[in-house]
């Protein structure tokens, strides 16, 4: 999944670095992304997951890596529906 | 002022007598600020002498652990005898509580905040800065080690194209990335002390409103000890406390000159009736109508105090970097910003050509004036195409 997600954020995030160089953990906002471009890379995982990230989890803490972002999907495909 | 000189707080401040006095100098300098385009330095010496300048500052370093409340009070009552007055104190109080906020444990700045309360310093900002089209959230200068490289030293060099009263502040705390490879969004914030500074004026402020903040551009250059650094991001520092406080207290400063406005045209209408009782002028019509708009006004930014109220301590903090958070305080600047010109307009149509005119018991010039740079503070154009890109997300339900 955060190869999925690694993708999602090359393709969205618009960073200013090279993403061969950022870590799962490293954050994206330090790293150059926009609070613009983090609505972006939040569409393009609601896309690609099929799923739609509740209000309370739309904060900057949640998008902050990749491993942030997957420890929230995860909690969003385990959750009953 | 040694610690023992330091007044206890009071169960009021603005009620007390050199508060009180500090708003009846700055009503009664009010229009030659204006004219002249001056400093209010007379209203800002008061409040200095007051100790307004320090009550936010917890008591444990002297200050009145006053609430924010307090300060959007103080800045509404500031406001309705001078605006530009209200708008220093209230910049001031947002740099205050960035430091009180998001000082962490950083001992440098626990000196700092004591010093600000003996020595009743001022404090401006530079968070503008030419090439970055007005985004707060981004930055050009940058920290470098200092040339000379023996010390735990620090510098930076910035063109900022507005810093409001930056010739008569004390310090200065100021938006730079956090190093020289850093991203643009990678800010920290660092004080310093303007008498150590370089600071070289790059413009004029000769404004249509606003006139006594003299906030020209300047080019700013410090070298300053690492820790005068504040050692939060300056990313949650924005979020938590610089957009929030400074777009409550914004609207304070608005809905203060707006309700001056008001009590112009009131009077005018009441002198109107005085001369035919029995039949109430047409103006008096105009009238209700403003004051359901101004009912309006009040409420919208009394809801955004009571609801930052409730967010700003420890548990609420995290929901202020929230989108729905950001969506609804974008949308309090919008609308208060939009409501002051409203107000002071349809004010002006009441009084007529007695409003028209500058000066006189019922002008609405400067007020009208002064409102007009509400829209272009952090513009309503960028904060609605910010709220555009968050709606495409966030499902506003509140």
């Amino acid at each position: 999944m955060k190869d999925r997600i690694r993708q999602i954020v090359i393709d969205h995030a618009r960073l200013a670095c090279d993403m061969k160089v950022l870590d799962h953990s490293a954050d994206l906002y330090r790293a150059g992304m926009t609070s613009h471009a983090s609505v972006g890379l939040m569409l393009a995982l609601e896309n690609e997951f099929g799923l739609e990230f509740p209000d309370s989890m739309l904060s900057r803490s949640v998008f902050e890596s990749i491993d942030t972002i997957a420890n929230a999907i995860e909690t969003l495909q385990q959750a009953p529906q | 002022m040694s610690l023992q000189q330091i007044p206890a707080p009071l169960e009021n401040r603005i009620a007390s007598e050199a508060f009180q006095e500090a708003l009846q100098i700055a009503a009664q300098n009010a229009d030659d600020v204006d004219l002249r385009g001056r400093f209010p330095r007379e209203a800002v010496d008061a409040l200095r002498t007051s100790g307004a300048l320090g009550w936010h500052i917890p008591l444990g370093y002297g200050g009145a652990g006053a609430h924010i409340e307090d300060l959007a009070d103080a800045t509404f009552e500031l406001s309705r005898r001078c605006a530009s007055t209200g708008m220093i104190f209230a910049m001031h109080q947002i740099q205050v509580a960035s430091i009180v906020r998001h000082k962490a444990n950083s001992s440098w700045f626990e000196s700092y905040l004591r010093l600000l309360v003996s020595e009743r310093r001022l404090i401006a900002s530079a968070t503008s800065e030419l090439g970055v089209g007005g985004d707060l959230r981004r930055s050009i200068a940058a920290l470098e080690p200092a040339s000379d490289r023996s010390s735990n030293m620090v510098q930076f060099e910035k063109n900022a194209s507005t810093i409001s009263y930056g010739a008569h502040a004390d310090d200065l705390l100021t938006t730079v990335r956090r190093n020289t490879g850093a991203d643009q969004g990678d800010q920290v914030l660092v004080l310093t002390h303007l008498s150590e500074m370089e600071m070289k004026r790059t413009g004029e402020w000769d404004t249509l409103g606003m006139r006594g903040t003299c906030s020209p551009g300047f080019t700013a250059r410090a070298t300053c000890l690492a820790d005068q650094v504040l050692p939060v991001p300056f990313a949650a520092i924005a979020a938590e406390t610089v957009v929030p406080v400074s777009h409550i207290l914004w609207a304070n400063v608005w809905l203060g000159l707006s309700t001056d406005a008001f009590d112009r045209a009131q009077n005018f209408v009441r002198v109107q009736a005085r001369q035919n009782p029995g039949t109430p002028p047409p103006t008096a019509l105009r009238l209700a109508e403003l004051s359901a708009r101004m009912a309006e006004f009040r409420a919208l930014v009394r809801a955004a105090m009571k609801e930052y109220t409730a967010l700003a301590d420890e548990e609420g903090r995290r929901y202020l970097s929230t989108i729905g958070y950001a969506v609804r305080i974008n949308n309090l600047k919008i609308a208060a910003s939009e409501a002051a010109v409203d107000v002071c307009q349809n004010a002006l149509r009441i009084c007529g050509f007695a409003g028209y005119k500058n000066g006189g018991p019922y002008s609405v010039c400067r007020q009208l004036r002064d409102a007009h740079s509400a829209a272009l503070m952090i513009a309503n154009d960028r904060l609605l195409a910010t709220n555009a890109a968050l709606l495409l997300v966030y499902r506003e339900a509140k």
